[in-house]
């Protein structure tokens, strides 16, 4: 009993006079959380994996078709086996992570700056800049967005990655600034701001100094989710064929050869290490995410 | 509640005109025209500018905006240049094939979902609540296509349990008892990925709300009677939490929607999705269009019966 407290003291940052904040509560939650931590590690492993694994791939030899591997199965010559033009999986699974990692992390960067910026702004105003905002908004949250995205993907001219960044990111920040509204809409009423105001602070130094990092713990959860989101509509996109160009390897366009009857049914090697590796991620960031909701609400809290 | 109704229909009425607007400004930059699929080298460059120009191609673009719409409206979208068909006419039986995946998901949907909601309430962490949990989280993790390829690949061809592709079997004479079996039967497969894919929502909604239950006056003064406790479930508490639940209905049709372009892709299965995919390769602008028109007008239904349900349910959010 007596060496409980003594730890408890002892331990940092969980000192009797300070409650725990910001980071620590989230920390204590992945402490607390087994699952979440090991999601942690393994997402951070397979990340760094990817990415410096990737940089040591020559694309141009690995993209060379030699007809004579021809869906040659996983073995000495290509440990995850070879796709209908003799290319190694495994360097394409490589590539192809990487590829839709950093497509996936740019929509979110977008979106997150455009959706957080004009959700405070129009949750701090109201007035008419929230109700033409919010049409703007209503409109893009009810039309089929991922049919428009596929009709603009098919007329844009001189097509490439950054114009694919592009058109998602168009649909997908008014998601995000509709959520963020909503909380800006309720901080905004909090005495703090109020106080804010009579004191004759500015209103770009209230929304960004102080509503903002109040609201913190919902953005992180927020973008985490939407990063999981982002992966599965740039994998899904590509999966169509109307994601990256064909030349660039993605997750998505790996799943793809399974369209193919005999591919799906014969050649699991061709698309079922994508499809894992996608499913791994999609859970593992979620699961992260989840994590850190549950920190930013003392009541859900496990630690 | 009619005047609620009524305001949400007007709200509709722009947000169809934008959609519109946008779907016509697509369709200008959308390389060739209806007519470029006639060129034949034997045809006269003259006579095709001629038909451009009797068609009214040449018009300003409202005019031209406001014919498109004015015949859109009517069911007259054109003419498929691929299928040699009138529009209306090719969307007929591919909507309908769509209708009933629909309609079959929806009702696998519940029939998971309700069990598994309820169950995992009333026993909340316990082994069988913490199972329900993690199932629900995998399926709101795990994209459509992921799931879809993985189902076709071990239940299709693996095990061969369900046909991989197509509506009904050819052997089959139309409107007999195995017709339709069959058909229900190609149909069950990319059925259940759906049901499975859209359980989440109603899932974590319902326990919830029977987690919340619990805890009410009502339910207590129910026990305290001496109802037993199975019948306070099945009676009180489980009436009180399908009612909400039914407003979900709304999205999950709209969520439908969106993701029957990958599962009719993926099952083969000759649908609305499927047709959209076609006629983007296919380049068959107006066939697309109207997809995307009629897509967009069932979506903002879905929400508009969502809205609906929703205000007969809980009549604080109505719109006075």
């Amino acid at each position: 009993m007596k060496d409980k407290k003594k730890d408890a003291i002892l331990e940092p940052g969980l000192s009797a006079s300070s409650p725990p904040t910001g980071f620590q509560v989230i920390a204590r939650e992945f402490k607390k959380d087994k699952l979440a931590m090991f999601s942690l590690f393994a997402l951070v492993i397979l990340i760094l994996t990817i990415y410096i694994w990737s940089s040591m791939i020559d694309q141009q030899e690995m993209m060379r078709v030699s007809l004579r591997d021809k869906f040659a199965p996983p073995g000495d010559k290509f440990f995850l086996g070879a796709d209908q033009g003799g290319r190694d999986i495994l360097g394409q699974l490589i590539i192809g992570a990487r590829n839709s990692l950093t497509i996936a992390i740019a929509i979110t960067v977008i979106t997150g700056i455009i959706g957080v910026f004009i959700g405070l702004v129009t949750g701090y105003f109201g007035g008419w800049i929230d109700n033409i905002f919010m049409r703007i908004i209503d409109f893009f949250i009810t039309i089929p967005s991922l049919m428009i995205i596929i009709v603009f993907v098919t007329i844009v001219p001189k097509y490439n990655i950054p114009i694919f960044i592009l058109i998602v990111s168009i649909f997908l920040w008014p998601g995000i600034a509709r959520l963020v509204r909503s909380k800006a809409l309720s901080e905004g009423s909090r005495d703090y701001i109020n106080a804010s105001k009579t004191m004759g602070t500015g209103d770009g130094v209230i929304i960004f100094k102080k509503m903002m990092p109040n609201l913190s713990s919902i953005l992180i959860v927020e973008l985490t989710l939407n990063f999981a989101g982002n992966v599965g509509i740039e994998t899904g996109l590509s999966f169509l064929g109307f994601g990256l160009p064909p030349s660039t390897p993605s997750l998505g366009t790996l799943v793809s050869y399974a369209t193919n009857p005999i591919v799906l049914s014969e050649k699991w090697w061709v698309w079922l290490p994508a499809s894992l590796l996608i499913l791994f991620l999609m859970l593992a960031i979620n699961y992260i995410g989840q994590a850190i909701r549950r920190s930013a609400d003392a009541k859900q809290r496990l630690g | 509640m009619w005047k609620t109704i009524f305001r949400r229909v007007l709200v509709m009425i722009p947000q169809l005109f934008v959609l519109s607007l946008l779907i016509f400004i697509m369709a200008k930059f959308m390389p060739g025209d209806p007519f470029t699929g006639m060129i034949t080298p034997d045809t006269d460059p003259a006579r095709i500018e001629e038909l451009r120009i009797q068609a009214g191609f040449y018009d300003p673009w409202y005019e031209q905006y406001f014919r498109w719409i004015s015949n859109a409206a009517q069911g007259d979208f054109g003419k498929s240049y691929t299928y040699k068909l009138p529009v209306s006419e090719l969307l007929g039986d591919r909507a309908l094939n769509t209708l009933w995946l629909a309609l079959l998901s929806v009702f696998l949907l519940y029939l998971i979902a309700i069990p598994l909601g309820v169950l995992a309430g009333r026993y909340q962490n316990t082994f069988l609540d913490k199972t329900v949990v993690l199932y629900s989280f995998i399926s709101y993790a795990i994209p459509v296509f992921v799931l879809a390829l993985i189902f076709l690949f071990f239940f299709g061809y693996q095990l061969q349990w369900f046909p991989t592709s197509g509506t009904v079997d050819i052997k089959y004479d139309n409107g007999s008892l195995g017709y339709i079996w069959s058909k229900i039967y190609h149909i069950l497969l990319p059925a259940i990925t759906f049901a499975i894919l859209g359980t989440t929502g109603v899932i974590q909604y319902l326990r919830t709300e029977v987690i919340d239950a619990k805890s009410q006056d009502y339910v207590r003064t129910a026990r305290s009677k001496g109802i037993p406790i199975n019948k306070v479930y099945s009676r009180h508490i489980f009436r009180n939490s399908l009612l909400p639940v039914a407003a979900f209905l709304g999205f999950t049709i709209t969520g439908l929607l969106g993701g029957s372009i990958f599962i009719e892709t993926i099952f083969g299965y000759p649908g609305m999705g499927q047709l959209f995919i076609q006629s983007i390769s296919g380049r068959d602008y107006s066939v697309i269009t109207a997809l995307v028109m009629l897509y967009g007008f069932l979506t903002l239904l879905g929400s508009l019966l969502s809205d609906i349900i929703m205000s007969i349910v809980d009549p604080r959010i109505r719109i006075d």
